[in-house]
């Protein structure tokens, strides 16, 4: 058995009187990829968000490598650990495409211009932007916009990556060269847990699909079986709704 | 004509002590927006800072926003003109009858007002920013602080510098208003060469000739500035996708994407 990277336990999260995570127990080994998907409303944004503390969670725990997240880990060294990679993209404005990847690596991490340098030309080449590295976010397409998010991420060199609905606010034709790098990230070996509307991606890619419901894990298997051989009329509802339009 | 020839007597007499008054307009406005400025981004830093969770650095920080807005009110719900009264007044009637040196109190009584102004303005800046920037800064670990200073302010100074621009055209008039206290600046002048000369009309025809260049200089360099800001639309493409010994230049000017 693989080492668990991330445990959640019992989580909640509620806004207000809205309850959106009713009772979530999930956890991810190393290594391993796995897709959240759900229809909207159902908690998963909310979820990834809570494990990276863009959300404060209001009942149970998450465990990073065993030790509680917001009692026993410094939040900021925690969040270099554990990469994001948002819908919006969320690029700083005022910085190129390698400023953008360095700017942490300097102000987390402590490492010096050179070696940050270094590191985010290396991320850069591998998501394909090393022609771009100049350009300012609002010069790039969406598509490339995604990659440079990806290259920042991983030039923190974390542990693991949340991705929220990467590929949600792309034009069809920019979703694949997104997903491609995804791909290839968890062929590498990246722990990776994707909030994900690409079924394709879930069912091809990933090794563990978890449905969300109404703020609950309502099944969770390996793609062949959720897809395959759906067990809940809840997955069963939403898969042929999805697979049908 | 009589009206040339009383502006070119009131300026051969007086058109020294003018001048110094010109200079004295420029140093105030100039420092007191300056200042008005630091004082600005700093309360706005403050005032947009997320609440601490520990309840005693929360309660600090209630009283600071407390300060800071009544600060911004009372500056701002009143005029110069009497804030530079009670300033001057008020600290000779404290002191038992100091006087506060003029050219500074001019300058800080400026300050203190553009403060407030500029303390909306870049409250307003900040709040601006995309949240997404932010939560992009925190994912990567960045802290409040190093988000502030390397990512959110740079952009915040440029979305305000028209806004600040008008307030520091705002101060080179209103700079006239502190000749109630006595500071030599442009308007004291006029006033004076009016008052000795007797050729109203010429003298503060004058000031307003000055004044408006003045004004109409100092816009036009902020908004070069403000271009120069911008940055440029184009930018270097190194290599190519397909073969990566390539190095392709791309330098032909683009339109600003979002001018």
């Amino acid at each position: 058995m693989p080492e668990k990277v991330i445990e959640i336990k019992h989580l909640k999260k509620a806004f207000g009187d809205n309850d959106v995570l009713k009772d979530i127990d999930f956890s991810i080994s190393k290594g391993e990829t796995v897709s959240i998907i759900g229809s909207s409303g159902s908690g998963k944004s909310t979820l990834l968000r809570c494990v990276n503390l863009l959300e404060t969670p209001t009942g149970g725990e998450i465990l990073f490598h065993g030790e509680n997240i917001q009692t026993e880990l410094d939040v900021s060294q925690y969040r270099a650990r554990v990469g994001m990679v948002f819908q919006s993209f969320n690029l700083f404005d005022n910085l190129n495409a390698l400023q953008n990847c360095i700017i942490g690596q300097t102000t987390v991490l402590g490492r010096d211009k050179g070696a940050a340098k270094a590191k985010a030309m290396e991320y850069l080449e591998k998501v394909g932007m090393t022609p771009y590295i100049n350009a300012k976010p609002r010069q790039l397409s969406g598509g490339q916009k995604q990659r440079v998010a990806i290259a920042r991420a991983l030039a923190m060199d974390p542990e693991v990556i949340l991705f929220d609905e990467p590929t949600s606010a792309l034009d069809p034709e920019m979703v694949g060269e997104v997903l491609s790098v995804m791909k290839r990230l968890s062929e590498s070996g990246m722990t990776m847990m994707v909030v994900t509307h690409e079924m394709a991606f879930a069912r091809d890619v990933s090794d563990r699909v978890v449905f969300m419901n109404d703020g609950y894990i309502c099944e969770q298997g390996t793609p062949a079986d959720v897809f395959g051989n759906p067990k809940r009329e809840e997955t069963k509802n939403f898969l042929s709704r999805f697979l049908n339009q | 004509m009589p009206l040339f020839n009383d502006i070119s007597k009131v300026w051969t007499k007086y058109g020294n002590q003018i001048v110094s008054g010109i200079w004295n307009t420029v140093l105030i406005s100039i420092a007191g927006t300056l200042i008005g400025l630091i004082i600005g981004l700093f309360n706005g830093i403050i005032r947009t800072m997320p609440k601490p969770k520990n309840i005693i650095l929360r309660a600090i920080m209630r009283v600071v926003n407390w300060i800071i807005n009544a600060y911004v009110e009372v500056f701002r719900g009143t005029p110069m003109m009497v804030q530079a009264m009670i300033i001057y007044w008020g600290y000779a009637y404290l002191s038992g009858g100091d006087s506060l040196p003029l050219i500074p109190a001019g300058i800080a009584i400026v300050s203190i007002n553009t403060g407030a102004y500029i303390t909306e303005i870049v409250r307003g800046g900040i709040i601006s920013i995309d949240r997404g920037q932010f939560e992009g800064a925190m994912s990567i670990g960045m802290s409040h602080f190093s988000t502030m200073l390397h990512i959110i302010i740079p952009q915040v100074m440029r979305n305000i510098l028209p806004a600040v621009s008008n307030e520091f055209v705002v101060n080179i008039k209103d700079t006239s208003v502190l000749n109630v206290i006595g500071v030599t600046e442009l308007y004291f002048y006029a006033q004076s060469a009016a008052r000795n000369s007797y050729k109203i009309f010429a003298s503060y025809l004058i000031a307003c000739a000055i004044y408006f260049c003045l004004t109409f200089t100092i816009t036009r360099i902020l908004r070069f500035i403000e271009k120069k800001l911008e940055g440029r639309g184009n930018y270097t493409i190194f290599g190519s996708q397909s073969d990566s010994t390539a190095e392709i230049r791309v330098s032909e000017e683009e339109e600003p994407v979002n001018a």
